[in-house]
């Protein structure tokens, strides 16, 4: 099908999703990049945020899925999303995403505070939590925002 | 000969060994296809990494300030294996076999003059090879993936892997591993996973790929670098999904064995204890006769 990009989207433990859709939007690393047939060859990291699904034409979103991050890659004929987690937005439950994001956040300043007075030793061992930490909470945020622009 | 009250005693005993090795079956039969649904589902993620590692990976490999993930240290003198094994035992030669493999390749790579580390999943494996290679272990992770297998438990074995990497605690990293083939066949598996190897069927789809140049978002090497332990948890996962599946179809296998000869061991005692029965039964009838006879 000459009109159509053959789109999966597959996290490590399953295959999400595999059509034929008309566009993609995916939150690439370096800003949103939308997915037609004929697209040229792309490798591109993905950042926490919404793919939109285009299933038959390029006006209306068919269908909208949080990703967590992860790695994209797009030839003219496919585009192949492997996500490290995936739920579509209509089934993320607000108060967990809120109360994942208060956690993320609290954890996130208390490891913080244990960098300033880190000694040198396992200074390495705490700043790498720290940025764990910061994956956790870009996460977080990242899914109150995606439930935020639906409400709208 | 053992008297009729023993038998029955021998009898029981058998028959309750039997009842369990069959509700074992069960259990390792449905758990089995539950591991393979699991490892089946697995499979994409798996085949779309490696081939998009493959496309970026050619072209880096060459290039001085390759990651070392992907192009090693240039030193081949320190391997860590690691030996992924299961918990709980009862399941035929699956963990033996695992074993035997990791002896072999580990007395191979010291008669070549190479140092040699151990990391061990699962129980079995730590208790076997702490006995006589106490001194080469780093480290041990049991209980892993209970009650599920995610892919959390993969990227935290990963993400060890890495840091002991990083500090240059070994140069090559192999993982020991069943490969699940049916229930009643299990291959053991060799994989090299530091520095991440292309195998030949790699190669040959890289070939129709040939001339199609990539655009990398961002960074081609900034994309490696972060796909790379991605692609490292992810080959790890698929080994302990198979290792877990393997697990269950060996124990299926093992338990059905067993309960088919605690059958016959049933029929044999049973047929000892009707003879026995019936040769009392004939003693006592010869004395009485006899008895009868002498007046």
């Amino acid at each position: 099908m000459a009109d159509k990009v053959k789109f999966e989207l597959v996290s490590p433990e399953k295959l999400l999703l595999s059509e034929d859709v008309a566009m993609v939007v995916v939150p690439g690393g370096e800003g949103n990049f939308g997915v037609l047939p004929g697209h040229s060859l792309l490798i591109s990291t993905v950042r926490p945020g919404i793919i939109d699904v285009y299933a038959d034409d390029q006006r209306s979103v068919s269908q909208r899925i949080f990703v967590s991050g992860g790695f994209a890659e797009v030839t003219p004929e496919r585009c192949t999303v492997l996500a490290d987690e995936a739920i579509p937005v209509g089934e993320i439950d607000r108060a967990v995403a809120k109360s994942e994001a208060k956690e993320a956040e609290g954890h996130h300043a208390g490891l913080k505070d244990q960098v300033a007075r880190a000694t040198s030793d396992d200074r390495s061992e705490v700043l790498a939590q720290l940025r764990a930490a910061e994956r956790r909470l870009a996460t977080a945020q990242a899914k109150l925002e995606a439930l935020r622009s639906v409400a709208h | 000969m053992a008297s009729l009250k023993d038998l029955r005693n021998r009898i029981r005993s058998v028959r309750s060994t039997q009842k369990i090795t069959s509700a074992m079956k069960m259990v390792a039969a449905s758990r089995l296809r539950r591991a393979q649904e699991q490892a089946l589902a697995a499979r994409p993620y798996a085949e779309r990494m490696e081939r998009m590692l493959g496309s970026l990976a050619t072209n880096l490999r060459s290039q001085p300030n390759a990651p070392k993930l992907l192009a090693g240290t240039g030193s081949e003198q320190t391997h860590l294996l690691l030996v992924a094994t299961s918990d709980r035992g009862l399941a035929g030669g699956f963990n033996a076999s695992i074993l035997r493999e990791a002896r072999r390749t580990l007395r191979q790579l010291q008669r070549d003059g190479r140092q040699v580390k151990i990391f061990t999943i699962g129980r079995k494996g730590r208790d076997a090879l702490r006995r006589d290679h106490a001194k080469l272990i780093l480290e041990n992770l049991t209980e892993i993936g209970r009650p599920r297998l995610t892919f959390a438990n993969a990227e935290d074995v990963a993400g060890r892997l890495v840091a002991r990497f990083e500090a240059g605690e070994f140069d090559v990293c192999t993982v020991i591993f069943n490969r699940f083939k049916s229930a009643i066949s299990q291959i053991v598996t060799k994989q090299q996973l530091i520095p991440f190897a292309i195998t030949e069927a790699k190669e040959q789809d890289k070939a129709d790929l040939q001339g199609a140049i990539y655009e990398f978002e961002p960074e081609e090497s900034e994309i490696l670098t972060e796909l790379l332990p991605r692609n490292l948890a992810v080959q790890i996962f698929t080994a302990l999904l198979e290792n877990a599946a393997s697990e269950q179809g060996a124990r299926m296998t093992a338990m059905d064995n067993a309960t088919r000869n605690a059958g016959e061991m049933i029929d044999r005692l049973n047929i000892t204890y009707n003879r026995s029965r019936q040769a009392a039964i004939t003693k006592e009838l010869i004395e009485i006769i006899s008895g009868a006879e002498a007046l």
